[in-house]
C-alpha cells in the first residue's frame, strides 16, 4: 500500500508553525529559577509532536534538533535540571531555527544547516553542562572534537525490545557502512536455546569498527531513533595508538567539568554572532512569511466548528423557507399574499444572516498578529538596555483573514519604532520624571465599519521641529513652510526620510514608514499619528472590517454607474465657475481652499459619450485622494451610498486599468468599482482611452 | 499557427449562426444560453469586448463575435442570444459569454467526420478552427473556443483576419 504523505505536509507543516507558537509564548512567560510543570509540559508536548510529525514524513534534520530541545525540556519537566534565563534564551532561539528549518523545508529550500548545527551545539553545550545527564545521553551528545578522528569504534547492544520499536539493526549497520569501511563483529553469545527462542526480540550484540574520518554526528545519526533502546558507546580512533585512544576519550565524555569550558567559549561566540546579525533571523523571517503563500500554493483556513455548525444550521432554515415559499407558489391565489409576504420576510432575514455568518469565517481575533510581539519587545528591549512594558488589550477582535496576513510586517515595524525612536533610556526618563519603565500599548478595537489598531507608547514623542528641519534640509518642504502638526507628521511616510542621527540595526534607515503607509492602503485603510513631545506618540491605523465588502459611493456618468470607495473620498462639491482655472488653455483645476487640484473628467477617461454634464458648472467634482495624491472627478450625479460585494473582474477577465473590481447591484446590472490611484495616473499620463478604444 | 493544434474531438456540438455561416462549439463547454441584455461597457478595451454581466454571481465579459470576427455589425433582434462559455485557459477555466445571430442546432459530429481546415493562406487566420464538418450540404466550422477566448488574447488590440 502506497500513501502519498505529500498529501498531509501542509497540515504538518501548519501543526507545527502552531505548535512553535505555543512554545514561544510558553518560553517567554516561564520565570527562570520557578518551573510552571503544566507550562513545560505544553512546551513539551509541542516539541514532541514535531519531533514525530517530522520523523514520519523523513525531514530527518528537524526531527534530529526537536529530539535534542526535547531533552532539555525534558528533563526541565522532571526537575533534573534547573530552568535558566540562558537555557530559556537558548530554547527561544531553537524555536527561531526550528522556524527557518520547517519554511526551508516546506518551501522545498536547503535548510542552513550551519545555522542548524551551532544551534544545535549550543543546546547540547547547555546539555552538557549539568552533571544530572544519563549516560547515553552523554555519549552521543558528547564534544565535537577538534580533530577528526581517523575511525569510531562503536559498541552497539540492542535492547532486547528493540525490534518491536520498528528498528531493525541490520539497517543501521547498513548504514553505518555507507559512512566508510566497517569492520562488524557480532556477539551471539546472549541468544537462547531454541526453545527460548523469541523470533521478535533482539539477542545480538555488535561490535563496530568504522574506518574513515567521519563526523561524530554523522554517526550519532545513524543511532538517532534507536539510543533510547540499546547501550550504545561511541568510541573515536586516532590514527597512532588506537587502543589507548579509546580511555583517553572516555574520560573526557563523561566528566562534565573538562567538558565544561568548550560551551562556554561555544556561548560567547554565539552570542557575538548573534549581535552582529541578530537583525536578520527577524527580517529573513519576515520576507519569508511574505512569500509564504505564494510558495505554499493554497492557502487555508481554521474555523471553529460552531462558526460551521451555525453555517449549517443557517442553510437548513433556508431550505426550509424554500420549500414553503414554492409550495406556495403551486397553489398561488389572492388570498395568500400575507403568507407569501411572510415567507419572503424570512427569506430576507435568513439571507443576511447567511451572508455575515459566511463573512464571519473570514474573520479571526487579531491575536494571531499580536502574538508575536512579547517576543519582539522582550528581544529588542534586553538588546537596547531599555526597559520597555508591552501592554495588549483587544486581542480577541475579529479582522478578516487577509488583513491578518498583509498587517503583521507594518505592525512590527510601527513597534520597532516605537521601542527605538520613541522609549527613552531608563536614565533619561528619570531625569525626565517618568517611570523608568517604559509602556507600549497595542490596542485593537472595532469602531463603526472600522477596525482601530493602535500602538500607543509614553516615550518621547516626535519632534516636530526636527522633522521639519530635516525636510528643509532635503528640500522636501520650503522653509517658510506653515504646516500644521498633522502634516509634519505626515513628513515621516515619505520615502527615505528619517530622522534617527544615528542608523541603528533596529531602524532608522528611513525605509519602511513609506512601506508600512502603502501596505494599510492596499488594504483599504489609512494611517494617522498622534503625538506630544515628551508624552509620546501614538500611531492610529483604521483598516475596513472586510475585505470582501467595501463602502461605496455610487456615481452616475452618462448611462454609466460607478462605484466609488468612499475611504478614497475627502467631499464632494458643486463647483462655481469662479473656482476653476485653465492652465496653458488644457489642464483643468479648481481651488479648493487654498489649495488647487487637477479635475480629473471620468468621462474623457473612460471614453463615455453619452454625458448629461459637459460644463462643469452643471455636474459634481468629487474630491479624491489616492497614493496621496488629490484630484476632483468629476461626474454627472452622486446616486447614494451603499455596501458593495466586489467581484473580481480578472477571474473571468484581466485587468483594467483604473478599475479595481465589480459588484452587482440591486437590479441585477454590473457596477464597476473605481481605483482611485489608478484613475489619477492615468490622468497625469494624458494618455485618452477614448482614442484607443476608437482605433480597436 | 503557432501553439499546440487542438484536436477536434466526435461528440455533440452547439450549433449557432453568424453573419449567414454556420459554427459550432463543444456543447460540454456551454454553461448556458441566454437572451441578449444590456451589458454594463468596460473602458480600455477593445470594441468586440461588450462590456461584463452578472452571471450566478461572477463578473463576465461578453465578447460581441461578429466584431471579433470583423463581420459587419448588425442591430440585436429577438433572436440574438448570448452564449456563455466555460475556457480553459492555462488550466484554469474562465466563463465568458459571446453574443452571436441566434443558436441553431445540436449536432452529433463523429471524428471521421470532421475535416481539418484547409490552409486559406495569409488572409485567414485557422488558428481558431479546430475542424469542419459537413451537415445537411451546410458546412459547419467547429470553433476552438479555448484559444477564442483566452482573456489574454482579448486584452490585445489587434484584429483577427
Amino acid at each position: 500500500m502506497v500513501i502519498d504523505m505529500a498529501q498531509f505536509h501542509q497540515v504538518f507543516f501548519e501543526e507545527s508553525i502552531e505548535g512553535l507558537d505555543v512554545m514561544e509564548s510558553g518560553l517567554l512567560n516561564m520565570d527562570p529559577g520557578t518551573v510552571d510543570p503544566e507550562e513545560i509540559n505544553a512546551i513539551f508536548r509541542a516539541a514532541h509532536s514535531i519531533k514525530g510529525g517530522s520523523g514520519t514524513f523523513g525531514f530527518s534534520e528537524i526531527a534530529s534538533f526537536t529530539h535534542v530541545m526535547e531533552t532539555l525540556l525534558d528533563e526541565m519537566r522532571d526537575g533534573r535540571r534547573a530552568v535558566t534565563a540562558q537555557a530559556v534564551e537558548a530554547l527561544l532561539r531553537s524555536v527561531d531555527v526550528l522556524r527557518e528549518m520547517l519554511k526551508s523545508v516546506s518551501a522545498g529550500d536547503e535548510i542552513d544547516a550551519d545555522e542548524v548545527r551551532s544551534q544545535q551545539n549550543e543546546l547540547e553545550a547547555i546539555l552538557r553542562n549539568q552533571a544530572a545527564v544519563d549516560p547515553q545521553q552523554e555519549t552521543t551528545t558528547a564534544a565535537v572534537d577538534d580533530v577528526t578522528p581517523s575511525g569510531w569504534h562503536i559498541v552497539f547492544r540492542p535492547h532486547s525490545h528493540m525490534m518491536r520499536t520498528g528498528n531493525d539493526p541490520l539497517r543501521i549497520i547498513r548504514e553505518l557502512a555507507e559512512l566508510g569501511d566497517t569492520e562488524v563483529k557480532g556477539d551471539a553469545s546472549l541468544v537462547p536455546r531454541f526453545a527460548e527462542f523469541d523470533p521478535e526480540e533482539c539477542f545480538l550484540s555488535w561490535e563496530i569498527t568504522l574506518h574513515g574520518e567521519v563526523d561524530r554526528s554523522a554517526v550519532a545519526d545513524v543511532f538517532d531513533w534507536v539510543e533510547d533502546d540499546c547501550d550504545l558507546s561511541v568510541a573515536p580512533i586516532y590514527p597512532e595508538a588506537a587502543t589507548e585512544a579509546q580511555p583517553q576519550a572516555a574520560p573526557l565524555a563523561v566528566q562534565p567539568v573538562a567538558a565544561a569550558p568548550v560551551p562556554e567559549q561555544d556561548e560567547r561566540r554565539k552570542g557575538d554572532r548573534r549581535n552582529d546579525d541578530r537583525r536578520a533571523p527577524v527580517d529573513r523571517r519576515q520576507g519569508d512569511r511574505r512569500n509564504g503563500p505564494a510558495a505554499g500554493g493554497s492557502s487555508s483556513i481554521r474555523v471553529d466548528i460552531n462558526k460551521i455548525d451555525g453555517l449549517i444550521n443557517m442553510v437548513g432554515e433556508l431550505v426550509i423557507t424554500q420549500s414553503m415559499l414554492s409550495l406556495l407558489g403551486e397553489d398561488f391565489g389572492m388570498d395568500r399574499v400575507e403568507r407569501l409576504q411572510d415567507g419572503l420576510a424570512q427569506l430576507e432575514r435568513h439571507t443576511r444572516e447567511l451572508q455575515e455568518s459566511v463573512m464571519q469565517i473570514r474573520m479571526l481575533p487579531i491575536s494571531f498578529t499580536f502574538s508575536r510581539f512579547p517576543r519582539l519587545v522582550h528581544d529588542l528591549s534586553t538588546k537596547m538596555g531599555k526597559k520597555i512594558e508591552l501592554k495588549m488589550s483587544g486581542e480577541h477582535t475579529e479582522v478578516d483573514k487577509t488583513v491578518i496576513e498583509k498587517i503583521g510586517d507594518p505592525l512590527v515595524h510601527l513597534v520597532r519604532n516605537s521601542l527605538d525612536h520613541g522609549i527613552e533610556m531608563p536614565e533619561v526618563r528619570k531625569a525626565a520624571g517618568k517611570p523608568e519603565t517604559g509602556t507600549v500599548h497595542l490596542n485593537a478595537a472595532h469602531r463603526g465599519g472600522n477596525i482601530i489598531i493602535e500602538i500607543r507608547d509614553d516615550g518621547k514623542g516626535l519632534d516636530r521641529d526636527r522633522i521639519a528641519s530635516k525636510a528643509v534640509e532635503r528640500g522636501l518642504i520650503p522653509e517658510d513652510h506653515n504646516l500644521s502638526d498633522q502634516q509634519i507628521y505626515e513628513l515621516i511616510f515619505q520615502p527615505g526620510f528619517s530622522t534617527a542621527d544615528q542608523v541603528s540595526d533596529v531602524s532608522g534607515r528611513g525605509v519602511g514608514m513609506d512601506v508600512v503607509r502603502r501596505n494599510i492602503n492596499e488594504l483599504g485603510g489609512n494611517i494617522e499619528i498622534e503625538s506630544e513631545l515628551g508624552e509620546g506618540s501614538a500611531i492610529i491605523i483604521r483598516l475596513p472590517l472586510t475585505l470582501a465588502i467595501l463602502d461605496g459611493q455610487t456615481i452616475s456618468v452618462g448611462d454609466e454607474t460607478y462605484i466609488v470607495p468612499l475611504v478614497s473620498i475627502i467631499e464632494s462639491i458643486q463647483p462655481k465657475r469662479e473656482m476653476i482655472n485653465l492652465v496653458a488653455g488644457r489642464g483643468e483645476t479648481f481651488k479648493l481652499r487654498n489649495e488647487y487640484l487637477p479635475i480629473v473628467r471620468l468621462h474623457e477617461i473612460f471614453g463615455i459619450d453619452s454625458v448629461n454634464a459637459s460644463e462643469l458648472v452643471d455636474g459634481l467634482l468629487v474630491v479624491v485622494e489616492g497614493d496621496g495624491k488629490r484630484c476632483g472627478l468629476f461626474v454627472d450625479d452622486l446616486i447614494g451610498q451603499q455596501q458593495v460585494v466586489i467581484k473580481s473582474l480578472e477571474a473571468n477577465y484581466r485587468r483594467v486599468d483604473g478599475i479595481s473590481g465589480a459588484t452587482i447591484l440591486g437590479d441585477g446590472s454590473v457596477a464597476l468599482i473605481l481605483d482611485i490611484p489608478g484613475i489619477i495616473r492615468l490622468a497625469s499620463e494624458k494618455k485618452p482611452l477614448e482614442s484607443l478604444r476608437k482605433s480597436a | 499557427m503557432s501553439g499546440e493544434v487542438a484536436v477536434a474531438k466526435g461528440g455533440q456540438y452547439l450549433s449557432f449562426t453568424l453573419g449567414g455561416e454556420d459554427y459550432g462549439v463543444d456543447i460540454l463547454k456551454v454553461q448556458e444560453i441566454k437572451g441578449w441584455e444590456e451589458v454594463r461597457p468596460l473602458p480600455d478595451t477593445p470594441e468586440y469586448v461588450k462590456g461584463v454581466l452578472d452571471f450566478r454571481g461572477t463578473i463576465v465579459p461578453i465578447i460581441d463575435l461578429r466584431s471579433r470576427f470583423n463581420l459587419k455589425s448588425i442591430e440585436y433582434t429577438p433572436t440574438t442570444v448570448t452564449i456563455v462559455i466555460a475556457a480553459e485557459v492555462n488550466g484554469s477555466s474562465h466563463i465568458i459569454g459571446m453574443v452571436v445571430d441566434s443558436v441553431s442546432d445540436v449536432l452529433d459530429v463523429s471524428v471521421k467526420d470532421i475535416r481539418n481546415a484547409p490552409n486559406l493562406g495569409a488572409k485567414i487566420n485557422t488558428r481558431y478552427i479546430l475542424g469542419m464538418v459537413n451537415q445537411d450540404q451546410r458546412m459547419v466550422i467547429l470553433l476552438d473556443t479555448d484559444k477564442l477566448l483566452d482573456p489574454d488574447e482579448l486584452g490585445v488590440l489587434d484584429v483577427i483576419g
